[in-house]
């Protein structure tokens, strides 16, 4: 078969272009299967590892205090393996020339170096000194972010008393990953740190010599994880116990997670939008393809190739677009791959990134391209082989066109000429002209998909922080106290005003269905925190009752009107009975919220308040901070705007990175589809039209003829395109639901506008491209050659 | 169907193709059109044959049916005794590949390959072919080897289209219009070939065609119209190509 693969590979060069497009499609489907797939069992591997390699905990649980000789009692529950105790504490940091509140949780590793559990990893430096009282690992975020090294010094509130803590080392656990403070919206590595410090001296300035306050601890193998943990919530019951949790809702993990999911979602739908259009991209190429060798095919068989060979011949045309496809997708899906790794490393702390790229992947990519791009070929090759070597030999018989719709409706006689041709054309293929407009239209579904989680997150943020939020710094204590700590804030210099708030750790329970979190009590018609109906309308706290966010409300089954048992995970631990008065929109975690003296009434306790929100004045922020930082039952400080700011620095990169791959993809199917149906109808119109400009046509009249149809296709394709887009963001967002966050489904105006941009800048490029042969046509050996 | 299938015929060695009754029926849209009404037919070995006739004539489809590309309605033909009408396609496609040589009125080169690439098609698949440059060679095309369709000149494509046929060894060659595209003077050039081929190996050739002149360098002259022989002459005064002219 040599001189037949000569025809391939010379064929394969007069098609190069539109071959070119198809390849860059399949390398788009295969690089962002490869990138997503490959990305998310690279993070899963360098995961279990860590878990693995040091002891991530199966069971955890938090609890007010402990006598150490507790611990024996636990490690006899039956399942449990290896139990360790902790001194946890929040505390606040004080860090030299950054005057901004930052906050630590501080854990203590046993004085004997390293934990059983959760153990660290130290990036640099060494393990603490137990007889050195003020010696701790830092977490490795924070190190980098504040370029700390062992030796460095820096301030902390412990207990309400200011230590000066030294840097042993830089480390990072397990535990950790994802190192985010509770309830916020992303990392903040300049404001939240990880500290271990050894037991003894930290259990000393803690109050805590003999006693834990949490506690970790490993199963054995076949243990039943829901007895375990009901077991130690019983035994933690007397001593303050938050309630224990799994591994499964460990914080760090939880995200992580999530996060695979996400890149399993999004594995799942883009690859397969990019392998449909490459199958519909090579089903029209080969279908051309084969049609304009009808003659060549015919006299192949004339010589007496069987339909076997021929059939082969354009099948291995196809395997080497293919291939071609494949292999550059690989590469850019490797490539990337370390992209995406470094981006997520930055989010998520791991020792080392395990770069895997199992050869399922790269099989399954493989032969999903082969399989629907055959899918897309095989019946345009059987045509060619089945094609009866005498009837091929005829030129093909002349399409068949038709009045279009437009002209029975007596229309006809507002269209011109060459309009007439477009829209004939267009009718006379109804499906060809269906799957262009939709194949155009992924690209533009792609593009939204791609932008979806910037619109989201955007909107996600100016609900949760201008809506929802509405101070400029928000100070929790460290134990419930009284009211008048409010005045206390009031008459610090700056704060303009300061509104209190309740915040109350409870489990709630509808029926058998329970959710751990809390109870934000707020001050009726608030100024600074502000609660929004399901149309984002503030709505005021009713005076009695409880106000659930609506995610919790549906996890539950509950609805207004039902009663809600609250087990307070705090004080007394009073299991009180609270009607629902309604549902609160929020997209950031679940809540309830009640009216605080009502919240305060139930738990009968006066006028305790958790924190406060605050409204200052900014230029007085650095004196705030300063005084706030000393102040001994502030535990911490939270200012909105550094928060968003921070928010959107570390959401940047990757933000940046999925918008670029989405626009570089979108626009590549935008092109390949475009590219190719021009070059097709430049194929099997180009005697048509060399024809018009031998009867004195000019070339933008011809132009207007041929692009004109593209056009009006592309055109014709946004709307659809946005439409899809929006379904499988839709898609998305549904997929992703939880607990943890729910992503609206908001596409803003300029996402749209920039994907139809992207598809009309893609569509006006191919459409340059093929005008400027448009314009070489050679007139008379256009018409010479046979049909 | 190999070579070996074929069975000779004992009465009469020497014809090659014969048909009986043979009749083509096909429908183009709504019309059904009769192309052959009933050809009775025998071409013996090493004959060059002309079919003349005007266009709708049955020419084409008559050729078409002796070079197995296409199936009679009605009727017998057989290739050395062996009923072409009742083979399957894959035994037409072996006829085709060992025994048949065609030449189309448009060349049909394919325009990817060069001159010798494109006779290279055919001896790949054939038993003892001969080699590409020599049959190019025979056609008067040594110098032209490396040449794609399009570097090509009419007369030269065809005749790389004859080189195409003949390399194969092939007991027939089957030439629809071979000079159809051409003007007369690379016309005859074409002709010459195809007389060398038929005078030098001996191969069955049948040419169709509508000018008449070119009737002159026939061993016999089969006429042709609405589907039917109307007249069989006998060429006793056969003339070379460069005598000819139109």
């Amino acid at each position: 078969m040599k001189a037949l693969d000569h025809k391939l590979w010379r064929d394969l060069w007069g098609m190069k272009g539109q071959a070119l497009a198809i390849c860059l499609v399949i390398a788009s489907g295969v690089c962002t299967y490869v990138l997503l797939i490959s990305t998310m069992h690279s993070l899963n591997l360098t995961r279990d590892s860590f878990y693995s390699e040091y002891g991530f905990a199966d069971v955890f649980a938090s609890l007010k205090r402990a006598p150490e000789g507790l611990r024996q009692r636990i490690s006899e529950i039956p399942g449990v393996n290896q139990v360790e105790t902790r001194v946890m504490a929040n505390v606040k940091l004080d860090i030299r020339d950054f005057p901004e509140p930052v906050t630590a949780r501080l854990v203590s590793v046993p004085d004997s170096g390293s934990p059983l559990l959760n153990r660290l990893f130290i990036r640099r430096g060494r393990q603490v000194d137990p007889s050195k009282d003020n010696e701790v690992l830092v977490s490795e975020a924070f190190a980098d972010a504040h370029r700390l090294i062992p030796g460095d010094r820096f301030g902390a509130v412990i207990n309400g008393k200011w230590k000066t803590l030294v840097v042993a080392g830089v480390a990072l656990s397990p535990e950790f990953v994802l190192q985010s403070r509770p309830g916020a919206l992303s990392p903040d590595y300049k404001r939240y740190a990880i500290l271990w410090m050894a037991r003894t001296p930290f259990a000393t300035a803690y109050d805590m010599k003999g006693a834990f306050n949490d506690v970790t601890m490993t199963l054995s193998p076949n243990a039943l994880t829901g007895d375990v943990i009901a077991r130690l919530d019983e035994l933690l019951d007397n001593y303050g116990g938050l309630g224990a949790y799994s591994r499964k809702d460990q914080m760090s993990n939880r995200f992580l997670s999530e996060e695979f999911k996400q890149l399993q979602r999004s594995a799942q739908i883009f690859p397969t939008i990019f392998i449909a259009v490459a199958g519909f991209l090579l089903n029209v190429v080969i279908s051309r393809t084969v049609s304009t060798q009808r003659d060549q095919i015919a006299a192949l068989k004339a010589f007496g190739y069987d339909n076997m060979s021929i059939g082969i011949h354009y099948v291995k045309l196809v395997f080497v677009i293919v291939l071609i496809g494949i292999a550059l997708g690989l590469g850019a899906g490797i490539w990337l791959g370390r992209g995406l790794g470094r981006i997520y490393m930055e989010f998520y702390r791991f020792p080392y990134l395990l770069n895997v790229l199992k050869p399922s992947v790269v099989i399954s990519a493989s032969l999903i391209s082969i399989l629907s791009a055959l899918a897309g070929t095989l019946y345009s090759v059987r045509r060619a082989a089945l094609l009866p070597p005498a009837e091929a030999m005829r030129p093909e018989p002349p399409a068949q066109y038709r009045r279009i719709m437009l002209e029975y409706l007596g229309l006809g006689r507002i269209l011109s000429q060459p309009t007439r041709i477009i829209f004939r054309n267009i009718e006379r293929r109804p499906v060809k002209t269906a799957l262009t407009v939709f194949g155009i239209a992924l690209a533009s579904a792609v593009m939204i998909s791609g932008r979806f989680s910037s619109d989201a997150i955007d909107f996600m943020v100016d609900v949760q922080f201008r809506l929802h939020h509405r101070e400029d710094m928000t100070v929790t204590f460290t134990e419930p106290a009284s009211g008048k700590a409010v005045h206390e804030l009031q008459s610090i210099p700056g704060i303009e005003y300061a509104e209190p708030f309740r915040s109350v750790p409870a489990q709630l329970r509808f029926g058998h269905r329970t959710y751990r979190t809390s109870i934000e009590g707020v001050r009726p018609a608030s100024r600074l925190y502000q609660l929004l109906d399901l149309r984002l309308k503030v709505v005021d706290i009713p005076p009695s009752g409880i106000l659930l966010t609506d995610y919790l409300g549906q996890m539950l089954g509950i609805k207004e009107g039902d009663m809600l048992t609250v087990e307070v995970l705090e004080g007394s631990r009073p299991v009180l009975q609270v009607p629902v008065a309604g549902l609160a929109k929020q997209y950031i975690g679940l809540m309830g919220f009640m009216d605080i003296s009502a919240l305060n009434r139930l738990m009968k306790e006066g006028s305790a308040i958790s924190g406060a929100y605050l409204a200052t004045d900014a230029r007085y922020q650095q004196q705030i901070y300063r005084k706030l930082v000393e102040t001994p039952r502030v535990a911490g400080v939270v200012v909105r705007k550094e928060e968003i700011k921070n928010f959107y620095a570390t959401q940047a990169e990757a933000l940046l990175f999925f918008t670029f791959i989405a626009t570089i993809l979108g626009g590549i199917i935008a092109f390949g589809v475009v590219y190719n149906s021009a070059r097709i109808s430049l194929a099997e119109r180009s005697r048509e039209l060399a024809s018009l400009r031998v009867l004195g046509y000019t070339r933008g009249e011809i132009s207007y003829i041929f692009l004109g149809e593209l056009a009006l296709l592309t055109l014709v394709s946004i709307l659809p395109g946005f439409f899809i887009g929006k379904g499988i963001c839709v898609y998305v967002a549904r997929a992703l639901e939880s607990d943890l966050f729910r992503i609206p489904v908001v596409i803003e105006p300029k996402t749209y506008a920039l994907a139809a941009a992207v598809v009309i800048v893609s569509a006006c490029l191919s459409g340059l491209i093929v005008r400027h042969r448009l314009d070489h046509l050679d007139l008379v050996a256009v018409l010479k050659t046979k049909e | 169907m190999s070579e070996a299938g074929i069975v000779k015929e004992k009465d009469d060695p020497a014809v090659v193709f014969r048909t009986r009754g043979l009749t083509k029926v096909y429908e183009m849209g709504s019309v059904t059109v009769h192309a052959l009404r009933g050809i009775d037919l025998e071409l013996s070995s090493g004959e060059l044959v002309v079919l003349l006739g005007p266009s709708g004539s049955g020419k084409s489809t008559l050729l078409n049916i002796l070079g197995g590309l296409d199936t009679a309605t009605g009727g017998e033909v057989s290739y050395l005794g062996k009923d072409l009408t009742k083979a399957t396609e894959r035994e037409l496609t072996e006829y085709r590949r060992y025994h048949v040589g065609f030449v189309f009125q448009f060349y049909n080169l394919i325009p990817s390959l060069t001159a010798v690439e494109n006779v290279s098609v055919v001896t790949e698949i054939a038993v003892k072919p001969m080699n590409p440059a020599d049959a190019l060679a025979v056609v008067g095309l040594a110098d032209r080897l490396d040449h794609f369709p399009s570097q090509l000149s009419g007369g030269e494509q065809q005749r790389v289209a004859i080189a195409r046929a003949i390399s194969k060894n092939p007991s027939v060659l089957l030439c629809d219009e071979p000079t159809g595209a051409l003007d007369s003077e690379t016309g005859i050039v074409v002709l010459e070939a195809l007389e060398r081929v038929n005078r030098e190996l001996g191969t069955t050739t049948v040419i169709i065609t509508h000018n008449v002149d070119i009737a002159g360098m026939a061993d016999r002259i089969i006429h042709l119209s609405n589907g039917l022989i109307s007249e069989v002459t006998k060429n006793t005064a056969k003339r070379s190509p460069q005598e000819l002219h139109w």
